[in-house]
């Protein structure tokens, strides 16, 4: 029961500095898991270096993972897609799989949407 | 021809060790292929998936790799830990690999194209690092309600298979049994070496678990509809009706254990092998018949296995030794087995597997089935009619005398049998009731015997405190008696011919009476006669003596008057 509350307390605490902060002030940890140098990986690698550069310069941590070298870390991530980007922060954790062809699905799904209309306005 | 077999390429089979499924397929799956295992929810595909894998593992030296969408590894151990499996073990030994794949539709969201690369290097990269011959995907649909892209999943899944195929891995994949096609996802047109159906079905609350091999490339397999269970063993396959009618037959018989019984059976009982059936209403003493066969089997040292249906051990015991039949030493020897159930409990199929597993195992000379008849309770009429007579074929082959007991029920004709089972048995015994006279009597005949000459007369069967006892029924002027109307008739002859005996006797004696009379009387004329000799002799004498006594009186006469000597003359002149 007290657990329960403490559990409670410490989302709620999560959400009101998720609320808070602006996603620009967030700290962003992604990774991409990729299958070696096929074309979707390079385009997926690509998207999303110049996507973090353009919205999340200075508070991201971007890290490309090729599966057929560390085929480990695909079970253990529980990676079957490729490629897979993977957000485990902030919160709450995503996946996006595919090639991330289509930009203003990725923002979204990042939660940065707004952002990016802020930005054009 | 058999040249020839040998020099074609024959397809390779891997065993799955499942009990009874490699008789069925002629080895077991084939080796290096993928194997699609379909089946609704709860028929066990699962377990088949990972008893195949464990097996493998376990008794033919192939490590496998167990790939589940479901199901976490540590689920699928405690699952296959009540079947006895140290699937903790396997692993820790690197003979078992499980790999959990999650797929959570709610945090993937798709974004341009993709392939299924990943999950193709979890798997190789778990193959190698144990050496993996053997795989299962358990179940692969899983995936496609976690992704959207059915175009992109559907020619990944034929990459998948095909690159299975091409690390000669001996694949089993689950599938979800669909609306009008085996699996709901169509995996069926994936895998198209070998696709094994379960089933489940619920027919009057009772429950009964099938396989069929639906397809199987390149090789020639049982097409039928076996029934299977899963108990703390595993799988087991009933590959029952695939045996044909060529097993051999024995001329040894054995005792039925009836006194007097077995001289109507050409003197020496039924045939070893050979099935028995014993039909009568109820209360005629059919338990008390198969009790006796039990008792006779295990007094020669073998063994018996007695399947009830309707009592519990003790209560047969029980009942048994209040007619002399003590089979309770048996029992604590060891020769002698009791499995009583209820024939609702499980299914038929379960019964017949269940039958098999015990009688495999304690490998009795004479199986008892007491009664066959309520066995359709458990299903329906045609059903037990098909699962006794794979019962019997499989008693017949291992030269095991099977004994049933079938009630007739109360108004029927004697002689049917519901299940239809008089054409299969070659013994059959009838018991039934006589009424008259205010009483029921009990009679046997013999229906029929193959292959030995049996008496075609009616016994009474007397149940009695010392066991069974058959009794010849009266055969008389007033036809068959039978119980008191016999007994009453033998008593009369019994009066008749004392009766008769009586008056010969009585005549003896008359006889003798006159006999002694006559003789009595001639002693009585004899005594007369000799009276008279008596009286006639006494008169002779005393005239002698009266003559002697004249010449003395004479002489003395003649002396005093001196004439002494001249005395004799005159004497015979007077």
């Amino acid at each position: 029961m007290r657990r329960e509350k403490e559990h409670h307390t410490s989302s709620t605490l999560a959400l009101e500095s998720m609320l808070r902060k602006a996603p620009s002030e967030q700290h962003y940890v992604l990774r991409l898991y990729v299958t070696g140098t096929t074309c979707r990986s390079a385009q997926a690698i690509e998207t999303i270096r110049s996507l973090c550069e353009d919205y999340l310069a200075g508070h991201y941590e971007l890290k490309v993972v090729d599966i057929y070298q560390e085929p480990a870390a695909a079970r253990a991530e529980q990676i079957i897609v490729a490629p897979t980007l993977v957000k485990s922060q902030p919160l709450p954790a995503r996946r996006l799989t595919g090639d991330l062809s289509d930009r203003e699905k990725i923002l979204a799904g990042l939660d940065l949407a707004n952002e990016s209309h802020e930005n054009e306005q | 021809m058999a040249k020839a077999k040998h020099s074609l390429p024959v397809l390779k089979k891997a065993p799955t060790g499942i009990d009874g499924f490699d008789q069925i397929t002629n080895g077991g799956v084939p080796q290096g292929r993928p194997t699609l295992v379909c089946g609704s929810a709860g028929c066990g595909k699962s377990l088949f998936a990972a008893e195949f894998l464990i097996r493998g593992a376990t008794e033919y030296g192939e490590r496998g790799v167990l790939m589940t969408f479901e199901e976490t590894a540590d689920d699928i151990c405690k699952n296959v830990a009540s079947l006895g499996f140290d699937v903790d073990r396997l692993i820790a030994e690197k003979k078992l690999i499980i790999d959990y794949v999650k797929i959570d539709r709610n945090d993937i969201e798709e974004n341009g194209e993709y392939d299924l690369e990943g999950l193709f290097i979890r798997l190789g990269y778990a193959i190698q690092s144990i050496g993996a011959k053997r795989v299962v995907l358990d179940t692969l649909e899983t995936l496609f309600s976690g992704l959207s892209n059915q175009a992109v999943l559907r020619s990944e899944l034929r990459r998948l298979f095909y690159w299975l195929k091409e690390k000669g891995m001996t694949t089993v994949i689950t599938g979800e049994r669909g609306e009008g096609q085996l699996t709901r996802q169509g995996l069926e047109e994936y895998v198209s070496d070998c696709v094994i159906l379960l089933d489940h079905r619920v027919i009057g609350q009772i429950s009964t678990r099938r396989l069929r091999v639906v397809k199987y490339r390149g090789t020639t397999h049982g097409t039928n509809e076996y029934p299977f269970l899963i108990d703390e063993e595993g799988i087991s396959v009933l590959p029952i009706t695939a045996t044909s009618l060529d097993y051999e037959v024995s001329n040894e018989r054995v005792s039925s254990g009836v006194e007097g019984f077995d001289d109507l059976l050409g003197g020496e009982g039924y045939f070893r092998g050979s099935t028995v059936l014993l039909t009568g209403t109820s209360g005629t003493g059919k338990s008390s018949v198969a009790a006796q066969l039990a008792r006779a089997t295990c007094a020669r040292g073998e063994r018996c296995m007695y399947f009830s249906f309707e009592e519990s051990p003790a209560q047969i015991q029980r009942n048994m030794r209040s007619i002399g039949v003590d089979l309770a030493p048996y029992v604590k020897k060891g020769t002698l087995e009791f499995h009583s159930t209820r024939p609702t409990v499980f299914g038929l199929e379960m019964h017949l597997v269940r039958m098999h597993k015990l009688i495999e195992k304690f490998q009795p000379t004479v199986v008892i089935i007491d009664p066959v008849s309520n066995m359709q309770n458990a299903g329906t009429l045609e059903e037990s009619t098909n699962m006794l007579l794979r019962l019997v074929d499989y008693l017949r082959k291992n030269n095991i005398l099977g004994f049933m007991v079938s009630l007739t029920g109360g108004g029927k004709a004697l002689e049917v049998t519901d299940e239809g089972l008089s054409s299969i048995v070659d013994t059959w015994l009838l018991l039934r009731d006589v009424e008259s006279n205010g009483e029921r009597d009990r009679l046997l005949y013999i229906l029929k015997s193959r292959g030995m000459a049996h008496s075609n007369q009616v016994r009474e069967f007397l149940i009695t405190s010392r066991g069974i006892r058959l009794s010849e029924a009266y055969l008389g002027a007033e036809g068959v008696l039978t119980g008191s109307a016999r007994i009453n008739q033998e008593a009369r002859d019994a009066e008749r011919l004392r009766t008769a005996s009586e008056e010969l006797e009585r005549k003896k004696l008359a006889h003798e009476h006159r006999r002694r009379a006559t003789e009595a009387q001639i002693e009585a004329l004899r005594a007369e006669l000799a009276a008279e000799e008596e009286a006639l002799l006494r008169a002779v004498e005393s005239e002698r003596t009266r003559l002697e006594q004249i010449s003395i009186d004479r002489e003395a006469m003649s002396r005093s008057r001196g004439l002494a000597g001249k005395s004799t003359a005159p004497k015979s002149r007077r």
